[in-house]
């Protein structure tokens, strides 16, 4: 099948997917058709939420336990893994206490949303859900399992690849970012369209990398994944 | 090498817009300013609504005051209000905030901009996000605006939260159109 590319693109066309990629078949009625308009960069794209969201969080260490923080008294089923990493600017410097929000099927390939009825068992003791705050080195810490590969209806025969939603704030609005991680080695993403979006030479930056360093015994298998936010690239004026 | 993003898909409510959790009710009674609500609808190029979209606001308290420690200008914060809201489409394809006006910002040393809310856009189909902005239809300083000005005359009343007349509380309308007709202006930032 013929994949339409478009050329409207936010950002950095070399890293970020464009608007309209056919292969993925929502874009095609939801892309903008309008090229994006330059704008100037005001108080209002270099502050954002991100700072007062993080200070009005109240957070526990369970928020990030996806494997207990059902609160049901049991652990969710599947392969436990750690997923941790860095958040970082474009210069590289750490992006501290900013907010982390994931969600993800569980082991199965079942998401608890009432929207995804495809025949996989839910997990009583599994929501797919959790956040945390990113600490002084800009280091973000998960305990989860690995989610598994779900059926879309994009073409006939679709998997998503197992993947992890992942929604972080940092400094400014135009640091917003929302994304999905991946798994190394993972057959699907060579037949994902909204992976194959991303232009080929950034796409390894969405897969997560096997890490032994932080894999624990007896306990978990570790997985590394840094994110890179825009950074206020400005300072405004001063008044 | 920044991050690329990805769709926020179908299922972020379970993550991000639980029902009930109260995110886009933004002000509380205490806080500072003129309550607007505010509500619309997203619609697709094909005219459809938009039952999975997620809304984000981001904007100042009444006195034009960001809390964020960028703007340490000499006004105000208000300890009851953040200037952050989220809310995730109905399934009629349909957004609501409570908030307040907020207050002019500065664009630089001379000039202010209108009074505005920077609205983020996310979806199933949209790979990245969309930035926009509302301004208020009944607001003189619109003319004004800097970046408005920026925005070719025949497509500005996209960015333009039109009064609802008869409405109980001070109500403005705000439609989303992601494509085609009447699109709404988007910016790259």
């Amino acid at each position: 099948m013929e994949t339409t590319i478009g050329a409207i693109v936010r950002g950095d066309r070399e890293v970020f997917p464009p608007y309209l990629y056919s292969a993925y078949r929502a874009t095609v009625a939801r892309s903008p058709g309008q090229p994006l308009l330059d704008v100037p960069l005001t108080l209002t794209e270099l502050t954002g939420p991100g700072p007062a969201v993080s200070e009005a969080m109240e957070l526990a260490e369970i928020d990030a336990d996806l494997t207990r923080n059902a609160a049901t008294g049991g652990e969710a089923l599947g392969q436990r893994i750690i997923v941790t990493g860095r958040v970082l600017d474009e210069r590289g410097e750490p992006v501290p206490g900013t907010l982390v929000e994931i969600w993800q099927t569980n082991a199965a390939g079942r998401y608890l949303h009432r929207n995804d009825q495809w025949p996989a068992p839910l997990d009583p003791n599994f929501l797919g859900m959790g956040r945390c705050l990113t600490d002084a080195q800009g280091t973000y810490r998960f305990l989860t399992i690995r989610p598994g590969a779900y059926p879309w209806r994009n073409h006939p025969n679709a998997w998503r690849p197992s993947h992890i939603h992942f929604s972080l704030f940092g400094p400014a609005t135009v640091s917003r970012l929302v994304t999905q991680m991946y798994f190394p080695g993972d057959p699907l993403l060579s037949l994902d369209p909204i992976a194959q979006a991303v232009p080929e030479g950034a796409r390894h930056r969405l897969v997560a990398v096997y890490a032994h360093d932080i894999t624990e015994p007896e306990w978990a298998l570790g997985y590394r994944w840094d994110i890179v936010l825009r950074g206020a690239e400005a300072t405004p004026f001063e008044v | 090498m920044l991050t690329p993003s990805q769709t926020v898909g179908p299922f972020f409510h379970i993550a991000l817009a639980r029902v009930g959790d109260g995110q886009n009710v933004m002000a509380r009674p205490e806080t500072a300013g003129t309550r607007v609500r505010i509500e619309g609808y997203v619609y697709d190029g094909e005219g459809a609504p938009v039952t999975d979209a997620l809304i984000e606001l981001w904007q100042a308290n009444s006195y034009g005051r960001y809390r964020h420690p960028l703007d340490q200008r000499e006004l105000p914060l208000d300890p009851s209000f953040t200037g952050f809201g989220r809310c995730a489409t109905d399934e009629a394809g349909m957004f609501w905030f409570e908030t307040i006006k907020p207050g002019p910002v500065p664009f630089d040393e001379r000039r202010l901009q209108a009074p505005h809310i920077s609205v983020t856009v996310f979806a199933r189909g949209l790979l990245n996000h969309l930035v926009t902005r509302l301004y208020f239809e009944d607001e003189p300083a619109n003319a004004a605006d800097p970046i408005l000005q920026l925005v070719p005359e025949a497509r500005r009343r996209t960015l333009i939260a039109r009064r609802v007349m008869g409405a109980s509380h001070l109500t403005y309308r705000f439609d989303i159109r992601l494509q085609g007709t009447d699109e709404t202006v988007f910016f790259n930032v």
